[in-house]
């Protein structure tokens, strides 16, 4: 309803031709987009380069310097087994960075499918397709995601494929919306009559017509995606306890609370990459909305 | 429509949610682990025959699948959602007994965060595109990102170690004894007792908690509230009440803010979800006795009933919110009762 109808003025405002121009225009008065883009390509690039940059191995322990403050020999200290606190931050974001990526990427896929599917064929389809998205809906879709990865057995892959099993059914319901609307257009009509198979027309014709507000979704919840992966790894569904996982890190952190570093610089990573991700988001719903630019 | 006919509508509507919940929650119990018996049984269970069979017959697991969901569905009617692995105890006794905690603690949090959302929102609205506006915004957006457990811990450290003004873990000063048990929740059952004592110190040990919870809430609540109060004050009817002469704080709060809060709710409704993660971690964190923690100790265990038992509740208690917002725009929004 409300969702649809603005996503449909999403589609119209990528239609239109100044659409470049006012984005950078928009882009260019926001300078928090602009600090999180920055963030953002400094994570992935340490993401790609931690084994580069990193002072030492993430998982090599000092047992005569456990628990040490941050100070010259450990930039952010040292844990429980005197492993560097620095490294094992930055060795987190090998872990999250894909694992939100992924959650996103398979959950909206299979999303775009099962939505396309529905509005596409309609009647006993749609119905059946959409009561199960909203049944998905009805469960908290973290709590899903504990049962799930609990079920599976914890650890990375499972925690993601938990996460993307209960991901897919906003984008259903947005896609849907929109294959529906554009269905009935008349180049859809032309492709119909130009005897094109229906799996033609509807990923080649229609989909492709419908596809930005999702990716536009897929933008802004890559932080929600990152804070939840780290939330089940947080509550021990996740990487298993050695790994350099930052919601696993702090976590364990909790057992020593006086030691202050060994919580606050894996959050402080996963909080600086998840706002980043969110500034952009927030500018990119800014162009997209004019309605909360007020005009 | 009047109230009642709405009211057995949205519970027809209801209903299959309801049943389909349950549908899920079976399927996901018996498809997915390997073997419902060791996930469902201690360890050391496994090696005795008759817990086995005992197991079996009261789950109907020798039945095909459509009678183990009838069982089920059975067993959850009169209240009986299986044993905890972990505390040997029957879920719904152990869930019954936790959830006043969090309900008092998820209250407050959502008291707090649609005062500051709300709050952050209208400064945001009203000053458009002055430096409150991005201040404002900023913050929002910080309360969004920010991963709920680490702003837990840093408030339990600058707020209750470093500076000592707030109360730390735990729901009661230590040397204190929980009031009589009526509604559980210790805020709501001392003030029944008349022990001002015991309020104030359970009140004290939610401020943190419940604020934690509130700054990460706050925040969807004021993207929501700016958005939806922009547009709203470009309506006609707000310049009529300006032409009119009316004052501008009435002009903002009874025409502006009134009109505004329909999106405002249906968030409320929808940032469940984020309320619930939230006190998951936050309970673990301010070792607060609730459903989260319980939760936690659940997953930490493997103890895989009870946190099917867990799943369940918040699926219905996700239904019940729902229901009392479609409730709530019945009031808010006179278009309903006219269609």
């Amino acid at each position: 309803m409300s969702s649809t109808s603005s996503t449909s003025s999403s589609t119209r405002a990528f239609a239109s031709p100044n659409f470049r121009q006012r984005a950078f225009y928009h882009l260019g008065r926001n300078p928090l987009v602009a600090l999180g883009i920055v963030i953002a390509i400094l994570w992935l690039a340490v993401a790609l380069l931690a084994p580069a940059i990193a002072p030492v191995d993430p998982l090599k322990q000092d047992l005569a310097n456990r628990l040490q403050a941050p100070g010259a020999l450990f930039v952010m200290g040292s844990d429980e087994l005197g492993r560097d606190i620095f490294s094992r931050v930055l060795w987190g974001s090998r872990i999250t960075i894909p694992a939100g990526l992924a959650v996103i990427l398979i959950g909206s896929s299979f999303g775009v499918v099962i939505g396309a599917i529905a509005g596409y064929m309609g009647g006993l389809v749609d119905e059946t397709l959409m009561r199960v998205t909203e049944l998905f809906m009805a469960f908290p879709f973290i709590i899903l995601a504990m049962a799930v990865t609990a079920a599976l057995g914890p650890d990375t892959r499972n925690a993601v494929l938990a996460l993307s099993a209960v991901w897919w059914p906003r984008y259903a319901r947005i896609v849907r919306g929109l294959v529906l609307e554009v269905k009935a257009q008349e180049y859809v009509e032309a492709a119909h009559s130009a005897g094109a198979s229906a799996a033609y027309i509807l990923f080649r014709t229609i989909l492709p017509n419908c596809i930005a507000p999702a990716v536009i979704l897929a933008t802004l919840d890559i932080g929600t995606a990152i804070n939840s992966f780290a939330a089940l790894s947080f509550v021990g569904l996740g990487p298993e306890p050695s790994s350099p996982e930052w919601g696993r890190m702090v976590s364990i952190g909790i057992d020593f609370f006086d030691q202050w570093w060994m919580w606050l610089f894996p959050g402080l990573g996963m909080a600086s990459l998840v706002m980043a991700f969110n500034f952009i988001g927030d500018g990119l719903r800014d162009i997209l909305d004019p309605r909360l630019r007020g005009e | 429509m009047n109230f009642l006919q709405y009211l057995t509508r949205r519970i027809f509507f209801a209903t299959p949610l309801i049943l389909g919940i349950t549908v899920m929650s079976f399927l996901i119990a018996n498809l997915i682990p390997a073997d419902p018996i060791i996930a469902n049984l201690p360890p050391n269970a496994l090696n005795d025959e008759d817990t086995i069979a005992a197991f079996r017959k009261k789950w109907g697991l020798d039945k095909p699948l459509h009678e183990q969901y009838l069982t089920y569905l059975g067993n959850l009617l009169q209240g009986d959602m299986g044993t905890s692995i972990k505390t040997r105890k029957p879920i719904a006794d152990d869930i019954s007994r936790r959830l006043p905690a969090t309900i008092e603690l998820a209250t407050l949090g959502i008291i707090l965060g649609i005062g500051i959302g709300v709050g952050l929102g209208l400064v945001s609205a009203i000053w458009k595109d002055t430096w409150a506006d991005y201040v404002a915004r900023v913050i929002a957006l910080i309360g969004v990102s920010f991963p709920v457990f680490l702003t837990a811990l840093i408030f339990l450290n600058v707020f209750y170690v470093q500076l000592g003004i707030a109360e730390g873990p735990g729901r009661l000063d230590i040397i204190m004894r929980p009031p009589p048990t009526v509604t559980g929740m210790y805020t709501v059952d001392s003030l029944l007792a008349g022990n001002l004592k015991t309020f104030r110190s359970a009140l004290a040990h939610l401020v943190l908690p419940a604020t934690t919870l509130a700054l990460y809430i706050s925040g969807i609540i004021s993207r929501i509230t700016r958005s939806s109060l922009l547009e709203v004050l470009n309506q006609d009817y707000m310049r009529t009440a300006r032409a009119k002469g009316l004052r501008e704080r009435y002009v903002i709060g009874l025409h502006g803010l009134r009109n505004s809060l329909i999106p405002v709710v249906t968030v409320i409704g929808l940032s469940y979800a984020n309320l619930l993660v939230g006190s998951i971690l936050i309970e673990i964190i301010f070792a607060y006795p609730g459903i989260g923690f319980y939760m936690f100790r659940a997953s930490t265990s493997q103890d895989f009933p009870a946190i099917m038992g867990v799943s369940l509740l918040f699926a219905f208690i996700y239904v019940g919110v729902n229901f009392v917002v479609d409730i709530l725009y019945f009031f808010l929004d006179p278009r309903i009762r006219v269609s």
